[in-house]
């Protein structure tokens, strides 16, 4: 199924959970958070979390700001 | 220090205590060597990130702001800078407090528009009650306008912060008399945010009586930041120490520092 990660149309598993989806874009070791067409996902639940088709995704970070 | 017999002299935010009035953004810099120099150098114990989209597959050892600022030292005070509008806004914070463990010290600021970054206060406002409603303690960025400094502090936000002059622009303080009345209305802390270009600015901040003064491409865009950094804390701490010591009064014409008695000749 195709979702939307970040703005990226992106191709994954049926049903793949978010915390599976972390895994595969190898940011399991990284500090983020984590939005699911607009609503924030804890990542206390992340391995419960799945995805359906045409799910906008937003995984974040902190930067540089002022 | 004021003097020995006074306490120390701390600025108290979010029930937590910091004997450093300057708060400093880590935008702008050349790399996060540098950005790590220069807050070390400014004293700063309050530092700004900005929350954006990871970068994905890129590389997976690339260092991330969050891991040159460790906890036990700073305060890290994600803002909600690019915002236009309440809903990115809130959701911003939303994110922010769960990338940061559930702290929930924001620095809330809704633009208006890109050529002067104003602030939209209706927007501001709507935000800053969601936001309180929601847990958050909410520093805010607002303009020098007196009467919308008051109605922040009546939705509950934490701290005041108007601009001196707009973000980014070094233009220093441009209505000190609105900064005033803004410091002299408040109960909450007031800290000039966006518009200091250099450490005189900083001082003159601080002796309108302002708390604190945030800033960052004053710092960044210097030429040499790190020592721009040092100049910043101590303007804040001279200014600081120039308003809790009462400056003397202002007088049109002269007033001779030496006796006029003892003379051994006739004036």
């Amino acid at each position: 199924m195709q979702i939307i990660v970040n703005g990226a149309a992106t191709e994954v598993d049926d049903a793949i959970t978010m915390a599976e989806l972390i895994e595969q874009l190898q940011l399991g070791n990284r500090r983020l958070a984590v939005e699911v067409n607009a609503e924030l996902v804890p990542r206390s639940r992340f391995p419960e979390r799945r995805l359906a088709p045409h799910d906008q995704v937003e995984i974040i970070h902190a930067v540089g700001g002022g | 220090m004021p003097t020995e017999t006074t306490a120390p002299d701390r600025l108290t935010l979010a029930g937590r205590e910091y004997s450093s009035r300057l708060l400093v953004g880590t935008g702008k810099y050349k790399d996060m060597a540098e950005t790590a120099r220069a807050i070390e150098a400014s004293g700063a114990e309050i530092v700004t990130v900005a929350v954006r989209r990871t970068n994905l597959g890129q590389t997976p050892g690339e260092p991330n702001i969050l891991d040159i600022l460790p906890p036990e030292r700073y305060t890290i005070l994600p803002n909600t800078a690019g915002c236009y509008d309440v809903e990115t806004a809130v959701r911003t914070c939303r994110l922010a407090r769960e990338l940061l463990d559930g702290h929930n010290l924001v620095k809330l600021e809704v633009l208006g528009d890109e050529k002067t970054l104003f602030p939209d206060v209706i927007a501001t406002l709507k935000a800053a009650e969601e936001l309180v409603k929601d847990g958050f303690q909410v520093m805010v960025y607002t303009n020098d306008d007196p009467i919308v400094a008051r109605q922040l502090e009546e939705i509950g936000c934490i701290a005041v912060m108007p601009l001196a002059a707009p973000i980014g622009s070094g233009l220093g303080i441009r209505n000190p008399l609105n900064i005033r009345t803004i410091v002299e209305n408040a109960h909450v802390p007031i800290l000039v945010d966006a518009g200091v270009g250099t450490a005189s600015d900083a001082a003159v901040a601080m002796e309108l009586g302002c708390d604190g003064v945030l800033m960052n491409t004053a710092i960044a865009a210097a030429r040499d930041p790190i020592l721009m950094a040092s100049a910043m804390r101590k303007g804040i701490e001279a200014g600081r120490e120039a308003y809790l010591a009462g400056r003397m009064a202002p007088k049109r014409f002269a007033s001779a520092s030496s006796p006029m008695e003892g003379l051994f000749f006739q004036p």
